[in-house]
């Protein structure tokens, strides 16, 4: 950004510090539109009269001020003076000693300007207090525009301009910078406001990226979750899922460049569910909702544009998957028989955390007849079994999402989410006899000497179980994993 | 007689649409091109290195392409990365590339 400074004040008064004219005496902040800085045009007249060392900072043309001599008032159209003076209400007079502000009045008040100026009798023909009116520093109308000028300079990413003649949404496309979606233009004015949903400074280094292993500033992040269609108040979300990603355990490079249809899978838990508004319940793992579509997305597009990996570049997936546009959605803590999947993972109880797992579509798994907890693991077991391949073992994870009404049933059996994850394992195991290499006619398998005893379908720490969906409807959802990267948990940080 | 003047210079400029300006979604590097070393006229006094990425069957491949290099009076050196889910390590890479003047690698089972 390049700041417009009032410097062409500065010789007029010697000691000036950054955008203040005067770094010691009396500054006052007038605005035209403003009745009250109208009334008091003649007081600062008589001040300058008496020889009190004054500067009128005028937020518009400073010729309007006829009573004032010129070389005692400054041009602030660009409200550089007003920011740095904290101006909220016009007129306000504040004395400065050092470049710094050592007292402040707003509005008229006669007893305050006297006490402040040291001067005495001033305004004589005016009541004795006036309100001011709101600085332009606060017109709604300017607010994206002087958040660029006063805080663009904290943004390092590279300017591109889009020419009179492009279309800005085609032209993000054009710059390859797309998943297929259109994307929400991240101008500086929207990734400052995007910024606003972090402590984090937007130089902070959040992750180091694959393919590329650039790293990642907060700032990045922004600019993707700005055209990912985020709200600033997600951005903490998408920051902790950019870190759990990059983690070597989650290994995005594997999950980026594999054959398979995988891509990282988001589930939210803790408080910040609710209060950026994400679903958990009714279609949770489909569309709709803002925040579950787009934080999954700002992921996504933080993987391809700052790490470079692009489907058929080193995205190398058969098929894909829809999924892989992003897929992001919440627990349902309060209706789940069980601890909060973050809580399960070691995350204390009310922390904010994402947990990453890396998943193909969901697939329904349907049971309306099972009323007890043994029969529908049994059911969710069968259909465990063929995730990837009933005959594939030891290779692939698997994340089940259980719905609220088939949750009931472990709830009603008093099962712990460990229970239950122990009884899917017991019934995964598998007869080698199924799994040997043209067993059922089929040449997909282990080889004969693999093939021995009995074979757990997952590897321990291969399934997860999450709880979410709408009241009604007894169906769950497997979303089959891979052994190549593990679940991942990490804690959002503000 | 209507007498029509042109005069260009003194027409008003259309207004200029202002640029809008974005800022940059990525991490703003590209990979240094480097070219591939030429391909060897000869394999005489060569040693290859045999990267095994941990694929299954990749071994099958490789003990065959050994089996037919050493017959022609090539040394051969074996290498296996870690895991095929990740790069190969830094370490792996450098002792390959001091050790050998080319590698074959296995990439799919």
């Amino acid at each position: 950004m390049t700041t417009q400074p009032i410097t062409d004040h500065t010789d007029a008064h010697p000691g000036a510090t950054g955008h203040l004219p005067v770094s010691d005496g009396l500054v006052a902040v007038v605005s035209r539109e403003c009745p009250t800085c109208r009334q008091v045009e003649p007081v600062l007249a008589e001040l300058l009269a008496r020889g009190v060392p004054l500067v009128v900072c005028a937020q518009e043309d400073p010729a309007h001020w006829s009573l004032l001599a010129a070389a005692h008032v400054v041009d602030d159209a660009e409200l550089w003076c007003s920011h740095e003076l904290g101006v909220e209400t016009v007129p306000t007079l504040v004395r400065l000693a050092d470049g710094q502000v050592v007292a402040r009045t707003e509005g008229w008040w006669r007893e305050r300007w006297e006490e402040l100026t040291g001067e005495s009798a001033l305004g004589a023909g005016l009541p004795p207090q006036r309100p001011g009116c709101g600085s332009r520093t606060t017109d709604p109308a300017l607010a994206d525009e002087l958040a660029v000028r006063f805080h663009g300079h904290a943004l390092h990413s590279r300017r591109v301009t889009i020419g009179p003649l492009e279309d800005e949404v085609e032209a993000l496309y054009d710059r390859g910078w797309s998943d297929g979606l259109p994307l929400v233009p991240p101008t500086p004015s929207r990734v400052l406001r995007m910024l606003e949903g972090t402590t984090r400074a937007p130089d902070d280094i959040v992750a180091v990226v694959p393919p590329l292993l650039a790293e990642c500033t907060v700032e990045k992040v922004a600019v993707n979750a700005v055209m990912a269609g985020c709200r600033p108040e997600y951005l903490p979300v998408v920051l902790a899922a950019v870190e759990g990603a990059c983690s070597d355990e989650f290994n995005a490079h594997v999950v980026l460049a594999t054959t398979n249809p995988f891509g990282p899978i988001v589930v939210v838990n803790g408080p910040i569910r609710h209060a950026i508004g994400m679903n958990s319940g009714v279609n949770a793992l489909g569309q709709g909702n803002r925040a579950n579509s787009t934080i999954g997305r700002a992921l996504q597009l933080v993987i391809r544009n700052v790490g470079g990996g692009r489907p058929g570049e080193v995205d190398r997936a058969t098929l894909g998957n829809p999924g892989k546009l992003g897929v992001c959605f919440a627990e349902d803590e309060e209706g789940s028989p069980w601890e909060p999947l973050s809580v399960f993972r070691g995350v204390p109880r009310g922390t904010d955390a994402v947990t990453l797992f890396a998943g193909e579509g969901p697939r329904n798994v349907m049971d309306q007849l099972s009323r007890d907890a043994d029969s529908l693991a049994r059911s969710f077991a069968a259909c465990l079994r063929t995730v990837q391949h009933p005959k594939h073992v030891q290779t692939y994870d698997a994340m089940l999402v259980v719905s609220p009404e088939h949750a009931a049933r472990f709830r009603d059996a008093g099962w712990s989410r460990t229970r239950l994850l122990d009884e899917l394992h017991r019934l995964t195991v598998m007869p080698g006899e199924e799994l040997v290499r043209g067993a059922g006619g089929i040449e997909q398998g282990l080889p004969a000497e693999e093939a021995v005893g009995t074979i757990p379908k997952f590897r321990p720490d291969g399934l997860h179980v999450v709880q979410a969906g709408g009241g009604a409807g007894l169906f769950s959802a497997i979303i089959g994993g891979f052994r190549a990267s593990e679940a991942v948990t990490r804690e959002i940080r503000p | 007689m209507t007498t029509i003047v042109t005069d260009r210079a003194a027409t008003p400029a259309a207004p200029t649409v202002p640029g809008r300006t974005m800022l940059d979604p990525t991490s703003e590097v590209d990979a240094s091109p480097r070219s591939l070393t030429p391909r060897p006229t000869s394999l005489d006094g060569a040693t290859v290195a045999l990267l095994d990425i941990n694929k299954a069957r990749g071994d099958v491949f490789l003990d065959r392409v050994e089996q037919l290099l050493v017959e022609r009076g090539v040394r051969v050196l074996r290498f296996v990365k870690p895991t095929l889910a990740k790069p190969a390590p830094v370490d792996l890479r450098q002792e390959i590339a001091t050790q050998c003047h080319l590698v074959i690698e296995a990439l799919a089972d």
